[in-house]
C-alpha cells in the first residue's frame, strides 16, 4: 500500500466507522420513537451540547483544570520521587511499597478521608486525582533512569564523570522516552481521579465539575444532557492524551526509536 | 628508561561467582607498541582489557599505569576505551558526542570544538557534526567513536573488538585508517579480536589467550614493516604468522581443562 493511502485510510476509516454508526443509532431512535429521557438521538445530543454550552463548558472548565493541576503534580512530584530513588536503593527498597499500596488502593476509597481532611475542596480534588496519576510517572521514569546503557555508563565512569554530569548527561536523557510513557498513561489516569473524586464529593453550585452535572442529570432523567457531559468528558481525555503524544513527540522526535517513521 | 605504558605482574581475575577468567598473567605494553589480543570466546580477553582499563580490579598481581599504581595518576598521559558497540549517545549530535569526554573534563567550550572538529576530519566525518547517531552507518558510527577516543589525545586506546559487527570491506578500511591514524599520533594500542588475521595485519605484536582459565600461550611479534597493504596481507611471511598464531590458538584450546 502506498503511505499517502495508509494516511488517508488511518483518519478515514474510524471515521467511516462513526458516520455509519451515529446514522443507525440516529434512525434506530426515530423508527421505534424511543423517548430522549432513555436513549437520546445523536442529533438531540447536539442540540444539548448547543443549549446547555455555558453550563457545560464551565463545567467542563472546572473537570478539565482539576485533570490539569494533578497532572502537573503528579509529573514534578513523581519525577522528583524518581530521582530520589535513584540516588539511593535504600530509599527505594523502603518507600516503593508504599508506592505501590497507594497505586493499588481504589481512589474512591480514599477519596472520602482525603476530602475530610483537606478544608478546600478543590485543593482535595487535586489531591486524589494526583494520587491516582503519579505511580505511572514515578514508575516508569525510576526504570528509564535505570535503564542506562551499560557501555556509557562505564565511558562516564572512565572519564571520572561527577554524580551531577552522570545524572544530567546521561540518566535524565536516557528516562526521556520512559518518562513520556509514564506521562501518556498519566494524563488519561489525571483525567479519571479528577472524575471520580467529583463523584465522591459530590460538589455542586459555581464550582461543579462534568461529574457534578452527570450525576444530577442522571437524578433528573436529563439523559442528553448526561450524554452531552460524556462525549465533553470524552473529548478532554483525547486531547490530554494527544497532547502528551505531541510532547513526546517534540522531545523525542528526532532519535528515539518509538518517533521515528520507518522508511517507505 | 621510561616505564611501560602498562605493565602487568602475575595478575588473575576471579569473579564473585567463582568463575576463574583469567589465570596470573605477566604482560608489558611499551610507548608506541600495537598490542593485539586474540583467542576463542570465553578466554579472558576482553577481561584483560576491562583490567587494563581500570574497569575492574584484578584479585590478584599488580598492574602499573607509566609506572604508577593508577591508570589516572598522570593527568597528562591519558587512555580511551573504544567499545564492541559504537557506544553513542542517540539523543546527542555526532559532534556533542565526541566532544564528551572533554566536557565532562571541564575543558573550555572553544578549545573543545577545535579538538572535536580536529578528530572528526580525522576520522573523516568532518560534514556529520550536527547529524544524529542513527543517521550514520554501522562503519560511520564506529569512526565517531574513534573519535570521541582521540579528541583527549590519548597515551594509549584500548579496543574491545571495534570492528567485529561490521562487514569485510569496512572492516579492512578502518583497519587501515587506525594503522595510519597509529602511525601519525603514535599512541600505544591494545586491541582485542578474535580474527588472526586482522590480529596479524594489524599488530607489532599478537597476545595468543587461552580459554579455562584465561591465559597467555604465546606471544608473536610481527616484524613486518609499515605500510602495510594488500602485499602484506598476500605474502607468505603473513601466511606463516597467521598460521603460527591459528597453531597457538588450536593448541590452547585442544589442552583446556576438563
Amino acid at each position: 500500500m502506498r503511505p499517502d493511502s495508509v494516511g488517508y485510510l488511518r483518519y478515514g476509516a474510524p471515521a467511516l466507522v462513526a458516520v455509519v454508526v451515529l446514522g443507525l443509532w440516529e434512525a434506530a431512535v426515530a423508527l421505534n420513537d424511543v423517548p430522549p429521557w432513555l436513549v437520546p438521538a445523536p442529533s438531540r445530543i447536539v442540540a444539548t451540547l448547543t443549549l446547555d454550552r455555558t453550563l457545560l463548558l464551565d463545567s467542563l472548565g472546572v473537570t478539565l483544570g482539576i485533570a490539569l493541576a494533578a497532572l502537573a503534580f503528579a509529573v514534578v512530584l513523581g519525577t522528583a520521587i524518581a530521582l530520589l530513588f535513584v540516588q539511593s536503593r535504600w530509599l527505594e527498597i523502603s518507600l516503593f511499597p508504599y508506592a505501590v499500596l497507594l497505586q493499588v488502593t481504589p481512589i474512591v476509597a480514599i477519596a472520602p478521608l482525603i476530602i475530610i481532611w483537606v478544608q478546600d475542596t478543590r485543593v482535595a480534588l487535586v489531591l486524589c486525582a494526583t494520587v491516582v496519576a503519579i505511580f505511572p510517572i514515578i514508575s516508569n521514569t525510576t526504570l528509564g533512569l535505570r535503564s542506562v546503557d551499560p557501555g556509557l555508563l562505564a565511558l562516564f565512569r572512565m572519564n571520572r564523570a561527577s554524580r551531577w554530569q552522570e545524572l544530567t548527561r546521561l540518566r535524565i536523557p536516557s528516562a526521556l522516552p520512559y518518562f513520556f510513557g509514564g506521562l501518556r498513561i498519566a494524563s488519561g489516569l489525571a483525567l479519571i481521579g479528577a472524575v471520580v473524586a467529583e463523584f465522591v464529593a459530590g460538589t455542586g453550585g459555581a464550582g461543579a465539575g462534568l461529574a457534578y452535572q452527570i450525576l444530577l442529570a442522571g437524578i433528573q432523567l436529563n439523559v442528553p444532557r448526561l450524554f452531552a457531559a460524556l462525549v465533553l468528558i470524552a473529548a478532554a481525555g483525547v486531547a490530554l492524551f494527544g497532547a502528551s503524544v505531541l510532547a513526546a513527540r517534540l522531545a523525542l522526535g528526532r532519535w528515539h526509536e518509538s518517533e521515528l517513521r520507518a522508511p517507505d | 628508561m621510561t616505564p611501560p605504558v602498562v605493565l602487568a605482574r602475575g595478575i588473575a581475575k576471579r569473579f564473585r561467582d567463582g568463575t576463574e577468567a583469567l589465570a596470573p598473567i605477566d604482560l608489558a605494553v611499551c610507548d608506541g607498541e600495537f598490542v593485539t589480543l586474540v583467542g576463542p570466546s570465553g578466554c579472558g580477553k576482553t577481561t584483560l582489557l576491562n583490567l587494563i582499563a581500570g574497569l575492574i580490579r584484578p584479585s590478584a598481581g599488580s598492574l602499573g599505569w607509566w609506572g604508577a599504581p593508577r591508570p589516572d595518576a598522570d593527568r597528562s598521559r591519558r587512555f580511551a576505551y573504544v567499545f564492541q558497540s559504537p557506544t553513542l549517545m542517540p539523543w546527542a549530535d555526532i559532534a556533542s558526542n565526541v566532544r564528551l569526554p572533554l566536557d565532562l573534563a571541564g575543558t573550555p567550550r572553544a578549545e573543545a570544538d577545535r579538538a572535536v572538529a580536529d578528530a572528526l576530519a580525522l576520522v573523516a566525518l568532518d560534514g556529520f557534526a550536527r547529524h544524529r547517531p542513527r543517521e550514520l552507518s554501522g562503519g560511520m558510527q564506529m569512526r565517531a567513536s574513534i573519535a570521541r577516543a582521540l579528541v583527549t589525545q590519548p597515551a594509549l586506546l584500548l579496543m574491545d573488538e571495534p570492528f567485529a559487527a561490521l562487514d569485510d570491506f569496512t572492516r579492512q578500511r578502518l583497519d587501515d585508517e587506525l594503522i595510519a591514524l597509529w602511525r601519525a599520533r603514535g599512541f600505544a594500542v591494545v586491541f582485542v579480536t578474535h580474527s588472526v588475521t586482522e590480529a596479524v595485519y594489524l599488530s607489532t605484536r599478537v597476545v595468543v589467550m587461552g580459554a579455562r582459565p584465561g591465559r597467555i600461550v604465546d606471544e608473536v611479534a610481527v616484524p613486518a614493516p609499515w605500510p602495510r597493504g594488500d602485499d602484506f596481507r598476500t605474502s607468505t611471511g603473513f601466511a606463516a604468522l597467521a598460521r603460527r598464531v591459528t597453531k597457538a590458538v588450536a593448541a590452547a584450546a585442544s589442552t583446556d581443562a576438563p
